[in-house]
């Protein structure tokens, strides 16, 4: 399967108003991702990466540079590009089926390939057998499950994910992790994930985008070369987890300093 | 759907009789002992005995007949104007800013305060009362719609523009659906609403019409009490039925809710 999804981001930047002055959220972002790979991207909460996410799907807009996927610049929202939130955000009035079958809404296809592909991607995330049920009857796990099947249900050539497993327990977290892999790995699609999780970031990534705060800007990128399914005990994965949570005790040390600097120089200025 | 329904099914709630058996007893008692003026208090076997005539009249049924229609024609025109409207106001900002001030300012003011201007337009026909009776209804399907629609989640908005949903789409697929818990209490405010106009429409647009309130009304000039106990009785065995109706309706659309949350 040759997917396209080759995602070209130069020299992004963002800001927002905030109270009439501008807030940088991105700077010069500068990121070339090829089709079929797995980037993770971390960074601690204020440094950009859902804002990026949010731009990919075309939820956000107004940025400076370039955003390009498959040579067209990114404008609004499009059935190429699937998203998995971080709540699973199904319609409760809606069974399980009937939810993965949004997806293809307005996809092209007969009603009878439709059908087809959401058993397919039912079964795919492992819930054959609940195609029936309602939401409330589900589990959180379950629940992320179904929101895989309905981003992947219409074969879009990236897949965006934000936090996709935050809210969920470290047991369910670890199962779905390795579900995510090999659905990635079956439909051979490029997948972008943010997180807040290092493991995970490792675990799946090909590389992992270190991002920091204030403006939200790329540190490092990190090379994952090691192969699938990958042992997280292993010295290399240990080492390169290592690594990149180094990046984050700096910036914690350094946004520590910065405040306190900040906050005792706050009475001689008032 | 099976925890739902034994959780809701009641037991025989003889504990609501109570209150009705002893109220009959004791009107019966009184007037079996003239301790009241029986040509104002008719004993209940008389009111049972006007119902057991009336009720094999064919002119009673026209009578029910044409105020459900009445009742339904009405309701009907206010439920969707009132769904129109409040997912009008509900959706779009320069809606909610042209139309809401005046809605919340007009919902002030009595309904029946609107029957001399109505019938002085419309006179005293079915179309005055069928007017009335839809205004009754749109008021609090307006307000459940809002409502509901105004608790549309922002998260699943972002669902409904990520799968490039049209604007029909939105409505047909996310608003509607999600509002419809208060769509549905709204409506069923309204179909209540809706059934106290139809009588207080035939009570006060008199006419030589026909309808449930008619014989309440003729009851009155003959000074029949018995016709009026029987009028009251069947006006308010219609009000149970359109409420357990409404109850059933939503029940089932509304299934996909978990049970406990009821």
């Amino acid at each position: 399967m040759s997917h396209a999804g080759t995602i070209d981001i130069q020299q992004l930047h963002k800001q927002y108003e905030v109270k009439g002055q501008p807030l940088k959220v991105l700077q010069d972002i500068n990121l070339s991702i090829r089709p079929g790979e797995f980037i993770s991207i971390v960074g601690s909460s204020g440094c950009g990466k859902s804002t990026l996410l949010r731009l990919l799907i075309g939820l956000e807009s107004g940025y400076s540079g370039k955003l390009v996927l498959d040579g067209k610049p990114i404008q609004g929202t499009s059935l190429e590009r699937g998203i998995v939130f971080q709540e699973h955000r199904l319609f409760p009035w809606l069974n399980v089926e009937q939810n993965v079958a949004l997806g293809l809404l307005n996809a092209p296809g007969t009603q009878s390939e439709k059908d087809r592909s959401v058993k397919e991607h039912i079964a795919l995330v492992g819930l054959k057998g609940f195609e029936t049920a309602f939401p409330y009857q589900l589990s959180g796990g379950m629940s992320q499950r179904v929101a895989i099947a309905r981003a992947l249900v219409n074969r879009p050539e990236v897949l965006l994910l934000d936090e996709p497993f935050g809210a969920l327990d470290a047991l369910t977290r670890t199962r779905l992790q390795q579900e995510l892999q090999r659905i990635w790995q079956a439909e051979g699609i490029t997948a972008i994930l943010v997180t807040h999780d290092v493991e995970e970031a490792v675990y799946l990534g090909d590389r992992i985008v270190v991002m920091e705060p204030r403006p939200g800007r790329i540190k490092r990128i990190v090379d994952v070369s090691l192969a699938r399914p990958r042992d997280r005990a292993s010295a290399e994965f240990v080492a390169i987890k290592d690594d990149v949570l180094g990046e984050f005790n700096h910036e914690i040390n350094h946004a520590t300093v910065a405040e306190r600097l900040a906050r005792s120089s706050e009475p001689l200025a008032a | 759907m099976p925890n739902t329904t034994t959780n809701n099914t009641p037991r025989f709630a003889w504990r609501g009789w109570v209150l009705p058996t002893a109220f009959i007893a004791l009107w019966f008692t009184a007037t079996q002992l003239h301790w009241v003026n029986t040509r104002l208090i008719v004993p209940p076997q008389g009111v049972v005995t006007t119902a057991i005539h009336e009720l094999q009249q064919a002119s009673f049924y026209a009578g029910v007949a044409q105020s459900l229609w009445r009742d339904l024609s009405g309701f009907a025109i206010g439920a969707l104007a009132g769904v129109a409207v409040g997912t009008l106001i509900g959706v779009s900002r320069l809606a909610d800013t042209l139309i809401g001030p005046t809605f919340h300012t007009l919902r002030q003011i009595s309904l029946f305060a609107w029957l001399p201007l109505l019938s002085a337009i419309l006179g005293t026909g079915d179309g005055a009362k069928v007017i009335f009776i839809a205004f009754s209804a749109f008021y609090p399907v307006v307000l459940g719609t809002l409502e509901g629609v105004k608790g549309v989640t922002q998260a699943h908005a972002e669902v409904a523009r990520v799968y490039r949903f049209t604007a029909w789409q939105t409505l047909r697929r996310l608003v509607w659906p999600a509002a419809a818990p208060q769509i549905l209490g709204g409506l069923r405010l309204g179909l209540i609403y809706a059934w106290l106009a139809t009588i207080g429409a035939e009570f006060l647009l008199v006419n030589d019409g026909h309808g449930i309130g008619n014989i309440v009304f003729k009851g009155r000039s003959a000074f029949n009490v018995e016709l009026i106990l029987f009028g009251l009785l069947a006006i308010g065995t219609v009000g149970v039925v359109f409420n357990r109706l409404a109850t059933l309706a939503e029940a089932r659309l509304l299934h996909w809710r978990a049970p406990q949350r009821r």
